[in-house]
């Protein structure tokens, strides 16, 4: 072999790096997975790490017979679904109206919107504006201030630009103009960078905590992740919780503890995410790639 | 394709049949953007009025025009505030901190990466990597207090197993620890997903440049400091003047979730950072004026470390934002 004993022990030392990253990356996820299968009172007795020491699906139920548990996630899925779809509508049609060369004011249009990107008011006169249009405690504010991305819109319009322009030419003749253009034509040939956007706003909306916290004021219409906050923040709300479904139930003591119900939370909470991760992945690499390239 | 990067000419805002009739010629395809510009204008640009609320004092029931003017009484006050000097401490301690580790963590993790042979085990360490990165700040939250619980807690398990404490510590309690603890968490989410453009552009260099060095006989290491990282350059450069224009935003989401939402007065002397002190005094306190008084200075401080730091760059000849 021709590698020198230096470049060997080098080799080694980068296996071995980036295996305990990928390890330390991982361990957190599982080990909380396990908790949340283990029995509360258990855990309190401390050890465990790898694998349940007391196997037991008490958490699991005690977090989905939660209805503020079950609220939080409809609201959640309805954000992200309803969300996704109108800033995707709005961003991709604002990006392709902006591919145009001969759009009338396109130049103005591009400089107020890339001002935004380094502009903003700031927290407390967007928050004051949303009051004034009455949105505070709607379910308007979980979606609508979150609806036309500059970024986004920018990486949608070089791929549109990118688009050969034959492909309109057909439909131009067939008379179409370019509304039915973008949604027969555009939109299908788009697939790839429309899924791309798509993804990172879903995840956007699935993890997007701080707005919903500030707009929203009923617990009833809190997103998930805000619903875990309050779990995992006041030990009361989990430790009530835990009475109370101990009550339900087989068992007629409940050992569900706050800590083990926390886990049980933070599990479902990311679920989703990291269920449909491996799939996309390839997607939101992509979409970095472009985005910081043309950014 | 350039024409929005030239600089406009004296495009005379059209009173001029023609353009106007184009326009509305147009008008399917104007339709498409006009909504976003709608959204823009009163999202965006409306809000950005709203810093003379920092030269008022705004009251919510008087509304902006009824409000009284105070001029810069507001910057008098937060320049007087006992607060001032501890929050712009930490500010700045904690942003250079993110800077200091935060910022060339993800560029080694590209080299390290770069040099690993086996395609398999690259995918699945880059797969595993970037996955933090997409889970909420929350649920990262959660982890950390899960691992860094003295209730079965695994880092307290594993140092009280090495021996090296008695008792579990309660770290989270602890103000010392706290921007370790925040550094950790945030270096724990984004090494992996920061370093994808980082490997990109290392993945870019010519060949021929490594194999030409190779035969000059120099070692690994040569290498990567002699064409590896001037190579990259421009691309740290960039994303180094865009963390320099950001010094200020010390982090926000983070500190709140790790200390309860803003609510752990504990932790408070070593993790109160402007944005947060915003948060609390505008949204929690409803002194609306004084906050947007606040984040304006910030902001002030912001676009001048921008353009600093755009300068200097360009300046040692390196590419810059503009």
């Amino acid at each position: 072999m021709k590698i020198s004993k230096g470049e060997k022990v080098v080799k080694v030392i980068i296996y071995t790096s980036l295996t305990i990253l990928a390890f330390v990356t991982l361990y957190p996820f599982w080990n909380t997975l396990v908790i949340s299968f283990n029995d509360g009172l258990n855990t309190t007795l401390g050890g465990i790490t790898f694998w349940p020491r007391e196997f037991t699906t008490q958490n699991y139920r005690a977090v989905l017979n939660d209805i503020m548990f079950i609220k939080a996630l409809t609201v959640t899925i309805g954000r992200t679904v309803i969300g996704t779809f109108l800033a995707m509508f709005f961003t991709s049609i604002y990006a392709y109206g902006l591919s145009k060369k001969y759009l009338k004011g396109k130049k103005i249009y591009m400089i107020i919107s890339i001002i935004t990107m380094y502009f903003s008011g700031g927290l407390i006169p967007l928050y004051l504006l949303v009051r004034s249009l009455g949105m505070i405690d709607s379910y308007a504010a979980l979606v609508v201030p979150s609806l036309v991305g500059v970024y986004n819109m920018i990486i949608l319009r070089t791929f549109f630009m990118g688009i050969p322009e034959e492909i309109e030419e057909s439909a131009k003749l067939d008379g179409c103009n370019h509304i039915r253009t973008f949604f027969s034509i555009i939109l299908p040939v788009s697939g790839p960078a429309i899924a791309t956007i798509s993804l990172f706003t879903a995840v956007y909306f699935w993890n997007e905590w701080f707005n919903a916290g500030i707009y929203i004021n009923s617990a009833a219409k809190l997103p998930i992740q805000n619903y875990l906050m309050n779990v995992m923040n006041s030990s009361n709300y989990a430790e009530q919780m835990a009475k109370l479904t101990g009550g339900i139930g087989k068992f007629s003591v409940t050992t569900v503890t706050s800590r083990s119900l926390q886990a049980a939370t933070i599990m479902v909470a990311t679920l989703p995410i990291v269920m449909v991760y491996p799939f996309v992945q390839k997607y939101f690499v992509k979409g970095v790639l472009v985005g910081s390239v043309k950014g | 394709m350039n024409t929005f990067l030239q600089k406009p000419t004296s495009y005379r805002k059209p009173k001029t049949r023609s353009w106007f009739k184009e326009f509305i010629a147009q008008w399917d395809l104007q339709i498409l953007v006009i909504p976003a510009m709608i959204y823009i204008i009163v999202f965006n640009y409306i809000p950005m009025w709203g810093v003379m609320f920092a030269f008022q004092d705004y009251d919510i029931f008087k509304g902006f025009f009824n409000s009284d003017w105070v001029g810069l009484k507001h910057f008098h006050v937060l320049f007087n505030s006992p607060d001032f000097l501890l929050i712009m401490g930490n500010t700045l301690t904690i942003s250079f901190l993110k800077l200091l580790i935060l910022f060339p963590a993800p560029i080694i993790l590209a080299l390290i990466l770069n040099e690993v042979r086996n395609e398999r085990f690259k995918r699945i360490v880059q797969t595993i990597t970037y996955l933090p990165h997409f889970i909420s700040w929350v649920i990262v939250a959660g982890f950390v207090t899960s691992m860094l619980a003295v209730d079965n807690g695994s880092l307290n398990l594993l140092l009280k197993s090495l021996g090296l404490i008695k008792e579990p510590i309660a770290w989270l309690s602890i103000p010392e620890y706290f921007r370790t603890i925040l550094i950790g968490a945030g270096q724990w989410k984004e090494i992996g997903f920061s370093s994808i453009v980082y490997l990109a552009a290392i993945s870019g260099i010519d060949t021929g440049q490594y194999e030409a060095a190779e035969v000059d006989g120099a070692s690994k290491l040569k290498q990567i400091f002699a064409i590896t990282l001037p190579n990259i350059a421009p691309i740290i450069g960039i994303f180094l003047i865009l963390a320099i224009g950001n010094l200020l935003n010390a982090g926000f989401e983070d500190i709140l979730v790790l200390t309860n939402n803003g609510a752990n007065a504990i932790l408070r002397d070593t993790s109160e950072v402007i944005d947060t002190y915003v948060y609390k005094q505008g949204l929690g306190g409803m002194r609306y004026s004084y906050a947007t008084c606040v984040g304006l200075f910030k902001s002030a401080i912001n676009i001048i470390l921008l353009c600093s730091a755009n300068f200097v760059v360009k300046r040692l000849g390196n590419d810059s934002l503009w």
